[in-house]
């Protein structure tokens, strides 16, 4: 099946604090992903998780990026950052720990359900951080066939 | 044929192949070619965008002319409460519809009642939990369309009772054929439209089978001969039953104001419409409970089949309402009307996915690379020069076999500067072989 191994990729720079393009990235995503004719039921979950992690890079990190990859079988949406890392994923996982700053808040975010949220929409989730360096979220999906 | 019927037609002679169309279109659906507009049928919603903006008056709503109601025996109009904020010096409603009768109709059923039995229905639905949230009003054709092609996840949040429209219509021709004792194939019933959309729902219709309605009178087709009886109404009966809130379905928000909710938004203009789906569709907006999406700005009063200005008549229309003399549809009337009417949608919501590249999903994914690739070639200004909207369609015309690079007057421009070019070191290299030629002289 050599079709398999065709993919594409799309890279999104996201810059710390940048509420006017918040949601900008997950929504080129979303339009990617009905040009492709991904179930929309599937389109809807990546899209979420999308949002959440673009929004965690923009409250959270001093900057990243995030990338699509799209596979006949799989959607991979990575998020990856420069900083600052987050001492403790157990803690973070939990529905309603937040760490967004007052003025997050003020503008309706940092309700401690990112991570929750992008765990019940991702098929899978690997999450690596180290303080200092930064965070890696990837966040997988399978396309059934049919 | 049946699939792609369209009231929003282009009247080629009309067309000067300018670009305000092309750019206006929410689904993207009309190109320019050979200097003609030219609609995308399986994209059209027909929610009359264009109408509005073109300043040539190029594209145009096909309805049925007035004469059209002699081919029936016994006549009935469905006046669409828009029709009531239309005439100036604060008319009654009541006179319209007896304007209506003098016109050649047999019998009148207002729309707003029909919205009012609507809202009795709706309010049954809402007392499910088990039901989707947000409920998506099912009132505006266009929308229903717009959901169908570009938020097909949605499409299990429209509200599946039908609208104002079908169900007025099927009250009319029962009471109508019961009161007078005629047979039902005898009687046509038309709609009095402000609305392009509603047309291609009479001849195509979402959720159900075939439309109890049998054709669609513009307002500013009706609106000459109206006005000119409205002067020499004396004294009549009283036929107006609507009651405030149905009058006021005509406006934006008009829906949600008679449900009696909390938590609802209503959104008017097509493109604000878009922006609000895409956060339902995010569940970014998870508290609310029941949402109305007009396509036309204002609400039905902005209709592109109207005559009066749609902010004029919404504010006539919201002082008219308080006068109405009818009643909300009381619970045991709604119990007796339901079993006897289809209100309920019957067929399945299908999704229209015409945004998608290929069927394959390999296939769409290497068309997306072309894309890209051509896209970062344009210039970027999505001026429509072209014939495509932006320059990403135009980059998606060329890949679907649509378009070609040359169509870009800046690509053009490119290419024929190269020639040029091209031209010019040919040229220089002439004097060389004429030397040649004189020599052998």
């Amino acid at each position: 099946m050599k079709d398999g191994y065709y993919s594409i990729e799309q890279v999104f720079r996201i810059k710390a604090w940048d509420f006017a393009s918040a949601g900008e990235a997950s929504s080129q995503i979303k339009k990617i992903l009905k040009q492709l004719g991904i179930d929309p039921a599937l389109t809807r979950r990546v899209t979420i998780a999308a949002y959440e992690a673009e929004m965690n890079l923009i409250i959270h990190s001093v900057g990243g990026e995030m990338r699509l990859k799209v596979t006949p079988q799989s959607i991979i949406v990575t998020a990856e950052d420069r900083g600052p890392g987050i001492p403790d994923i157990a803690l973070a996982m939990q529905e309603g720990y937040s760490t967004a700053p007052e003025i997050a808040r003020e503008l309706g975010f940092g309700a401690g359900m990112g991570l929750p949220n992008i765990k019940r929409c991702a098929d899978r989730l690997n999450i690596q951080s180290s303080v200092g360096k930064g965070t890696l979220l990837e966040m997988y999906f399978d396309i059934k066939a049919g | 044929m049946k699939e792609y019927y369209h009231s929003v037609t282009l009247r080629k002679d009309k067309c000067r192949g300018c670009t305000n169309c092309i750019k206006r279109c929410p689904t993207e659906a009309i190109r320019v070619r050979d200097g003609k507009a030219r609609i995308i049928a399986e994209r059209c919603i027909d929610c009359g965008e264009c109408i509005r903006v073109c300043p040539y008056h190029a594209k145009v709503a096909v309805t049925d002319p007035l004469s059209s109601i002699e081919r029936f025996r016994y006549r009935i109009a469905l006046p669409a409460p828009t029709l009531y904020g239309q005439f100036k010096d604060m008319v009654d409603p009541n006179a319209i519809l007896i304007a209506l009768k003098k016109i050649g109709f047999d019998y009148v059923y207002e729309v707003a009642r029909g919205a009012d039995y609507v809202t009795a229905f709706v309010k049954e639905a809402l007392k499910d939990p088990q039901r989707k949230r947000p409920f998506i009003s099912s009132a505006c054709p266009a929308i229903v369309r717009l959901i169908q092609v570009r938020f097909p996840e949605l499409i299990d949040n429209i509200v599946d009772v039908d609208s104002p429209m079908e169900i007025a219509a099927q009250l009319a021709r029962m009471e109508f054929c019961e009161k007078c004792g005629v047979k039902p194939e005898d009687v046509g019933v038309f709609f009095i439209t402000p609305c392009a959309a509603k047309m291609t729902s009479i001849r195509n219709p979402v959720g159900r089978k075939k439309s109890s309605v049998d054709g669609a009178i513009s307002i500013q087709e009706i609106y000459g001969p109206l006005y000119n009886q409205l002067s020499k109404l004396k004294d009549e009966e009283v036929v107006q039953i609507a009651s405030p809130f149905g009058v006021g379905w005509a406006n934006s928000g008009g829906a949600c104001a008679s449900l009696g909710i909390d938590s609802y938004l209503a959104v008017d203009g097509i493109q604000n419409v878009i922006r609000v789906l895409e956060e339902i569709e995010d569940e970014k907006l998870t508290d609310l409970e029941y949402f109305e999406g007009l396509a036309c700005p204002g609400g039905c009063v902005g209709g592109p089949l109207t005559v009066e200005n749609g902010f004029v008549a919404k504010n006539r229309i919201r002082k008219l309402a308080e006068k109405a003399r009818g009643k909300p549809v009381p619970e045991d009337a709604l119990q007796a009307v339901a079993p006897k009417i289809q209100w309920r949608f019957s067929e399945k919501i299908l999704p229209k996915p015409v945004m998608k590249l290929d069927d394959d999903i390999v296939e769409a994914m290497k068309k997306m690379e072309t894309i890209k690739r051509i896209y970062e070639t344009l210039p970027g200004l999505d001026c429509g020069s072209c014939g495509s909207p932006s320059c990403r369609t135009l980059a998606e015309d060329i890949v679907r076999g649509y378009a070609s690079e040359m169509d870009c007057i800046f690509k053009l421009r490119e290419k024929v500067k190269q020639l040029a070019q091209e031209m010019i070191v040919l040229s220089e290299k002439i004097p060389g072989g004429r030397k040649e030629t004189e020599r052998q002289e």
